[in-house]
């Protein structure tokens, strides 16, 4: 673990070279701790694959402060703190209307169609970060056989809901927007509404599962075609 | 609620609190005024908590009308605001009536320009924020940027007496402007020869310069990284893409991402760098990060120190 200077009010801690569901419940235990130790000087903070963004209130604290306060706050650290996150299922509608590239992705890997939704459903994935647009959530890692690299040129409108595959990262894209990654269904679920409290249905930490779901249960849970 | 009429939306005016914080868990970026020095003097002027509503005004084109009688002023970029076709003194602030229109002109020296009412505007927070953010659609009214027919609410709140910025606080938003720079993130990817050229070299903004990001171009510079993990980004971080040429990411940011960084630009900084146009130039410099603790707090004494001058 180290940590860095990332600006003149936020250090970045580095806890691994790569990612793993270890790592990303030491960085939950992490945030956890320094908010509780220093909860007043913490602006924001942005946890992400193998890193920590802490961003502190310069008229509060001082760099010299913040450095020494962290590494206590790490210090304390032990793998048990490590919380394992809620458990969310997310139902998903998986079809040739609703996953335009799961052709593709069973191409790719040398499967069928069925044994793509089947391998999706398979696995317990982990919210390794939150970015990109509001709610947009990065679960890894999705088995080999299904991961598929980004599309060559992005589609202009991804429809909010739709569940997606680039490399070995999973995602739920939360609103409508341009996209390049591989779209395999719909969920019904809101991953980000600003109305709802929570706003989100996971956190960074938390651990993802996906449950099929057919077109008329997808309609009835509130999804659109 | 009493308040202005939006004649004229102009190009892009969007309102602003001081920004979006302990939000990124949901990525949500912090938004807020790109030069929070001009923003932070309007408030000040007029009394305001630090924290009000404001417009930010980017490049001018923006008619309003009154329909309460107020306190207002106009800090920021230079450009010739009207009151009733009367030029109206910026960095002052002046009364207005329920009826009256009120221009602000486009900018000839700087690009945003900040309308403070007396008591702030009245606004809703989303996320604990009135701070608009067009990607995201979030703050301000319904997320979007001032359109014709909106309506601003506002209280009726006059000052007793006009205030004055301190002449020695005045701007000059047409001097050189050397960003500094606190070295971080991979730095220690760029070679020193990488890093002597950076800070040693003259970069112009490109006409791709918004509120999430400055694109900047000049020598191009290299780090040996292939491939990283997306982080966290905080305020003026410079990513350099494989490409080689700056971006400083700015108020609207996305809050992580995988570029290579050579460490970030201090907030009294992107201020500056917010005020520039395509085509003009910055240098960058770097301090360390205790240098840019004393710079910060030095600002702030001054701030609290300087008083607004009854006029």
């Amino acid at each position: 673990m180290k940590i860095e200077v990332a600006g003149q009010n936020a250090f970045i801690v580095y806890f691994a070279e790569q990612t793993s569901a270890a790592v990303s419940a030491r960085i939950q235990a992490a945030a956890d701790s320094i908010l509780a130790s220093m909860g007043g000087t913490i602006v924001d903070l942005v946890p992400s694959y193998a890193s920590l963004l802490v961003v502190f209130d310069l008229d509060r604290s001082d760099p010299f402060a913040v450095r020494r306060q962290l590494r206590a706050a790490l210090a304390n650290l032990s793998d048990t703190d490590a919380g394992a996150g809620e458990l969310v299922t997310l139902p998903v509608y998986y079809s040739h209307e609703s996953g335009p590239d799961l052709e593709v992705i069973a191409e790719r890997g040398g499967i069928s169609v069925e044994q793509v939704i089947e391998i999706h459903q398979q696995q317990e994935y982990r919210v390794y970060a939150i970015g990109f647009a509001p709610g947009f959530a990065y679960l890894g890692e999705v088995d080999e056989r299904i991961a598929a690299p980004r599309l060559a040129t992005p589609r202009q409108k991804v429809p909010r809901g739709a569940v997606a595959i680039a490399d070995r990262q999973t995602a739920v894209y939360p609103a409508v927007s341009p996209g390049g990654w591989n779209l395999i269904g719909l969920c019904p679920t809101r991953m980000f509404d600003p109305a709802a409290e929570p706003s989100m249905p996971v956190k960074v930490g938390d651990r993802v599962r996906f449950s099929a779901i057919d077109r008329e249960q997808f309609l009835a849970q509130g999804g659109e075609l | 609620m009493s308040g202005f009429s939006v004649t004229q939306p102009g190009l892009l005016s969007l309102l602003h609190d001081r920004g979006r914080y302990g939000a990124h868990k949901l990525g949500l970026t912090t938004g807020g005024p790109l030069d929070f020095v001009a923003f932070d003097w309007a408030n000040r002027l007029l009394g305001n908590d630090a924290n009000a509503t404001c417009l930010e005004v980017s490049f001018g084109g923006l008619v309003l009308q009154a329909e309460v009688d107020t306190s207002f002023v106009i800090t920021g970029a230079t450009a010739p605001c009207k009151l009733n076709g009367e030029p109206v003194q910026q960095w002052r602030t002046a009364d207005i009536r329920a009826g009256d229109r009120l221009e602000i002109g486009f900018a000839t020296c700087g690009t945003r320009v900040y309308l403070a009412v007396s008591g702030g505007f009245d606004i809703a927070p989303s996320f604990g924020s009135s701070s608009t953010v067009l990607r995201e659609k979030i703050g301000g009214l319904n997320g979007d940027k001032l359109q014709a027919g909106d309506h601003l609410p506002c209280a009726a709140q006059r000052l007793p007496g006009a205030y004055c910025l301190p002449e020695s606080e005045l701007p000059d938003y047409a001097a050189a402007v050397t960003l500094r720079v606190v070295p971080g993130y991979q730095q220690a990817a760029f070679s020193a020869t990488q890093q002597w050229r950076f800070f040693n070299s003259e970069y112009r903004l490109t006409d791709r310069c918004d509120r999430m990001g400055f694109r900047l171009e000049g020598e191009n510079v290299h780090s040996d990284i292939v491939g990283m993990l997306s982080e966290g980004i905080c305020l003026g971080a410079i990513q350099i893409p494989a490409d080689g040429q700056p971006i400083v990411l700015m108020n609207d940011r996305q809050t992580i991402g995988g570029y290579p960084k050579i460490g970030s630009v201090i907030a009294l900084d992107t201020s500056r760098l917010a005020q520039l146009s395509p085509g003009d130039s910055v240098r960058f410099e770097a301090i360390s990060i205790e240098q840019a603790h004393n710079i910060h707090t030095l600002a702030r004494a001054r701030f609290l120190r300087s008083e607004p001058q009854p006029c």
